[in-house]
């Protein structure tokens, strides 16, 4: 029962992060029709970015922290959307996707080759103590990791439905032709909509590397814990993707001690497939939304 | 006047395609083993692709698993063919080719079934948790494939009581394969049937209501397309002599897929070009050292920037501003002819 709980407490932890991961990729896909396969590379550079100014500009810390967010949000959040997603959007979905699979590949191999091979150590914000809670351990990084995911998507919530800009982004995604005539800046809206992506990705990152250490390959795990997460709870909305994060972390966790740790990669992807035989447009999705 | 450039683009590719087979029979005399390391590659590697590019140039289903069909078919050629094999070797090579196609085929009924009864692009995640469990298995399944150690020592075929242990000799017999499977498909896309794919890519709805069943020929598109994958592995196994997991990992599927849309998904000749950019080129990029994967990428990226429709699309474009101009020369002789130019 304690191993149990304590699973399970682990598993909302790493979902968090997934599910910070998922959200940007509903996000980016609603405005823009993108389907990121670069995601969990997007994860995966911020923490490399900032080990790599600290490296071989011999920033001090913060700064490094500064820069890297800073570099990051200008490439995968302007960059990304003016260079890539602008030029190619109107081929088609197809297309479009599979660029964003050569940036994968392109992003892993940079950090790879520019920076190192080796997993890395990454700076903790948080002590590595830990609590006692029912009879189960639950180490310090886990709780403040889900604090820091919940706040941030709570936030992020609470802009897209209260705010004046929020809505108006959600009304670009539900229908950028009347949203235009309405006079939104549909373009500025979209735009907004990367830059998000691109945060939460650091902060995924950030939240993420001190733990699994840092390194080039981690974007496939959590790319494909993503994308799975987005599509088991609704590809449609911030709520699924919140609700398929801590599912496939839970899931993930429980496999690996339960049904058989070789095998494990495996159990998130049957229930996805479960998921979309049952029950098609996601846990919390809405049949009438648009489909593309 | 449609039908008949439609029918004369055909032809080319089918000429293009004889003589690229006889230029290839006679060119790698020349060439070390290394170089027809890599020809050889790039051929089983262009008929996985092609089998891609029926399932999503031709009838638009998006797969995730053709690296994982490549595997079985390695696998279960190997476990046929080979002695250290659980079987042992208890088929010769062509019928362990066949039951290859069969089973990759049969997987694709099986998988798609089920996807395609829900909505079209479900298949993508069906093919994409396929593909995981597949590669699980093949590397955890040790008693069955050898695990991470790989399976060692698959033999050659041999043919006519000749075993083809020579690398030219097993190149040739691998062109001869290739050619045959280019030709089927190249049938296939030109019969009824291949119309109807056609059909169903262009307008779903219309192909509906002139009576062609949506779910039967589209499932059949995938199961066809992934027997194809499965043929390649048939050949990938005794050409390479030793397989792992690796080659077919989730990212290997990917590789095949970007070598459809770079090549030019819907175009026959398109997986070939596509198979010599991501086979042949990184090859070539080897000099290069660790390097070759990050220019590999950044080409494929300015590839699509500057063609979504792939290398087939630069020419087909190249051919329709010629076309344009040809058209606009001669409306200009007529105006001159007539004396109406201003």
């Amino acid at each position: 029962m304690d191993q149990l709980l304590q699973l399970v407490l682990a598993g909302i932890a790493t979902g968090s992060i997934y599910a910070l991961a998922a959200i940007g990729f509903t996000l980016v896909w609603q405005t823009s029709q993108t389907i990121n396969f670069a995601q969990g590379e997007f994860v995966m550079l911020p923490a490399i970015l900032v080990l790599a100014a600290v490296k071989f500009l011999h920033a001090p810390l913060p700064v490094a922290v500064l820069l890297a967010t800073g570099g990051f949000l200008l490439l995968f959040g302007l960059g990304f959307k003016r260079y890539l997603v602008d030029p190619m959007a109107r081929h088609g979905v197809l297309p479009l996707a599979i660029a964003t699979m050569a940036l994968s590949i392109l992003m892993k191999e940079a950090a790879k080759d520019g920076f190192s091979a080796e997993a890395q150590q990454f700076p903790s914000l948080v002590p590595a103590g830990s609590l006692n809670l029912f009879g189960a351990t639950l180490s310090l990084r886990d709780i403040a990791i889900f604090l820091v995911a919940v706040v941030a998507i709570t936030a992020l919530q609470l802009f897209v439905t209260r705010t004046r800009t929020g809505r108006m982004m959600q009304a670009t995604a539900q229908n950028p032709g009347v949203a235009k005539i309405l006079g939104i800046p549909t373009e500025r809206m979209i735009l907004l909509t990367f830059l998000i992506n691109a945060g939460l990705a650091v902060l995924a990152s950030f939240l993420i590397s001190p733990i699994y250490l840092a390194k080039f390959s981690n974007g496939e795990v959590i790319g494909t814990a993503a994308f799975i997460a987005a599509i088991v709870g609704g590809f449609n909305q911030v709520r699924g993707a919140l609700l398929g994060g801590f599912l496939v972390g839970l899931v993930d966790n429980l496999a690996a001690a339960y049904v058989s740790s070789a095998y494990r990669a495996a159990v998130p992807l049957v229930l996805l497939v479960l998921v979309i035989l049952l029950k098609p447009e996601g846990l919390l999705g809405r049949k009438e939304e648009r489909t593309v | 006047m449609n039908r008949l450039s439609l029918a004369s683009r055909i032809d080319l590719n089918l000429a293009t395609l004889l003589a690229g087979g006889v230029i290839l029979w006679f060119v790698p005399a020349t060439m070390k083993s290394y170089g027809i390391y890599v020809i050889s590659f790039w051929l089983v590697m262009s008929i996985a692709a092609m089998g891609l590019n029926l399932t999503l140039g031709y009838a638009g289903l998006k797969s995730l698993a053709q690296a994982a069909f490549l595997g079985i078919g390695a696998y279960a050629t190997a476990l046929m063919t080979a002695k250290g094999g659980v079987f042992g070797p208890v088929w010769s090579w062509p019928a362990a080719f066949v039951a290859s196609g069969a089973l990759t085929f049969l997987a694709g009924v099986l998988l798609g079934f089920p996807a395609l009864r829900v909505k079209f692009h479900y298949l993508a995640f069906v093919t994409l948790a396929f593909a995981t469990l597949m590669f699980l298995v093949f590397r955890n399944e040790q008693w069955l494939t050898g695990g991470v150690f790989g399976f060692p020592d698959i033999p050659r075929p041999t043919l006519f009581g000749i075993q083809l242990n020579n690398d030219l000799a097993f190149f040739r017999f691998l062109l001869v394969v290739a050619m045959i499977l280019s030709l089927a498909m190249w049938w296939l896309l030109r019969s009824p049937w291949g119309r109807a794919f056609q059909a169903l890519r262009e307008n779903p709805l219309r192909a509906a209501s002139l009576g062609i069943n949506l779910r039967t020929y589209t499932l059949l598109a995938f199961a066809i397309g992934s027997a194809y994958g499965g043929f390649a592995g048939a050949l990938y196994a005794p050409m390479v002599e030793f397989i792992d997991p690796a080659p077919f990992a989730i990212s290997a599927s990917f590789v095949l897929l970007l070598t459809v849309v770079v090549g030019g998904q819907g175009y026959f000749l398109g997986p070939f070009l596509g198979a010599a950019f991501s086979y042949v080129l990184p090859e070539v990029l080897r000099v290069t050292g660790g390097l070759y994967l990050l220019i590999y990428a950044v080409l494929v990226l300015a590839m699509l920037l500057i063609s979504p429709q792939g290398i087939i699309g630069i020419v087909e474009k190249f051919r329709e501003t010629r076309r344009q101009k040809a058209a606009q020369g001669m409306r200009d002789g007529a105006k001159a002819l007539l004396g109406t130019g201003s």
